[in-house]
């Protein structure tokens, strides 16, 4: 049952994550919320392990969640499920179509889908960034070190683009904080 | 080696070693797949690009997929795509045997909790990297910000007043909106 319940909803994200693994995200909250598969700090986790490893970030999400659930077939079963649809639509549309770019019914609705998008992706930053910093139980009713912590990373970032012109990576984000991250807390 | 070996190895080889996910591979499977193989031509390679961006999933699977079918007709697309997924899943999987051990220590424990920040910051900055670059190449400034802001909104009082809108809705929602809104806009000019 769990593993049917993995496959489809994986399938799902595969389906609907239009924008690149970013898109994905929200999708990737509500299956894993929904299910009761994870918790707020675990999905966090799984993002930062999905970014953090080689590959696409949606197979690595896929893998660990399905791992999490059902073992090994869990993980399989649902790396398959975000796969099969770009696989199935790359086997289909170069045939139907010879040039995709100058498909106007797709280029319309992505002119509204991207921005909406955007906006999905930011108001999942913020509730993320809400849900980072409320700790219950701090003195001063939030959690100050990770507040600090954020602010360190964004002027970290800022300063890349500034003076290297150009966004600093995944990857080098991920290691200074988890650097920083073993000081703070 | 025959074609289908080195379709996996070239493939393998790319998701064994790229981190950052689709966006942060396309270059590399350019070089693999044009220059250095010469599987695809330049166009080629940007319409898979044009067709990734356009159609849901992982960027990276559009590509091995059509380059496989390309190639090897569907044993090729099958062998590209196992290729480009096998290492990753491996390795997560390798993680996942351990995380729950790991866990448990309190080095790792501080460190994720670092990179959980980390992550939150590198969601806001995707979602307003993406508007910056929506707003540079589109021909309607007002209403792409206009959808912006209406998703931005529903999806924050989804998430903070538990509204409990499904992302496919909006996702559906907001295709549907701007097919509607952009073909009456052509057909006026």
């Amino acid at each position: 049952m769990t593993i049917l319940v993995l496959l489809l909803e994986f399938l799902k994200i595969g389906a609907f994550a239009f924008g690149g693994a970013y898109g994905a995200i929200p999708l990737i909250r509500e299956a894993v919320l929904s299910n009761g598969w994870m918790d707020e700090a675990q999905l966090m986790n799984l993002l930062g392990i999905s970014e953090s490893t080689p590959g696409p970030i949606m197979v690595n999400a896929a893998t660990m969640t399905g791992f999490g659930q059902a073992g090994i077939i869990g993980a399989a079963v649902a790396t398959l499920g975000v796969i099969l649809p770009s696989f199935l639509i790359m086997l289909v549309i170069p045939r139907l179509q010879k040039k995709w770019s100058g498909h106007r019914v797709i280029r319309l609705a992505m002119r509204g889908i991207k921005p909406c998008l955007a906006g999905v992706i930011c108001a999942t930053g913020i509730h993320l960034a809400i849900e980072l910093l409320s700790v219950q139980n701090a003195d001063v009713g939030f959690d100050a070190l990770a507040l600090v912590l954020l602010c360190i990373l964004g002027l970290f970032s800022f300063g890349w683009k500034k003076y290297r012109r150009k966004l600093v990576s995944p990857i080098v984000l991920i290691v200074v904080a988890a650097v920083l991250g073993m000081c703070v807390f | 080696m025959g074609i289908l070996p080195e379709l996996f190895f070239s493939f393998a080889r790319i998701g064994a070693f790229t981190f950052g996910g689709g966006y942060a591979m396309l270059s590399l499977l350019e070089h693999e797949c044009v220059e250095k193989k010469q599987w695809l031509t330049t166009d080629e390679m940007a319409e898979v690009t044009v067709i990734a961006e356009s159609t849901p999933g992982p960027i990276a699977i559009n590509c091995a997929t059509y380059t496989g079918l390309k190639q090897a007709g569907m044993k090729g697309a099958l062998t590209a795509t196992l290729g480009m997924v096998l290492p990753s899943f491996l390795v997560l999987l390798l993680i996942s045997a351990f995380l729950q051990n790991a866990m448990t220590i309190t080095v790792v424990a501080k460190a994720l909790k670092g990179i959980r920040v980390a992550v939150v910051l590198l969601i806001l900055r995707a979602g307003i990297n993406m508007l910056r670059s929506i707003l540079k190449k589109t021909p309607d400034k007002k209403a792409a910000l206009i959808f912006f802001g209406i998703f931005l909104t529903l999806t924050l009082c989804s998430l903070l007043l538990a509204w409990r809108i499904p992302t496919i809705l909006m996702i559906l929602a907001s295709g549907a909106m701007g097919y509607a809104l952009f073909s009456r806009k052509g057909a006026a000019k």
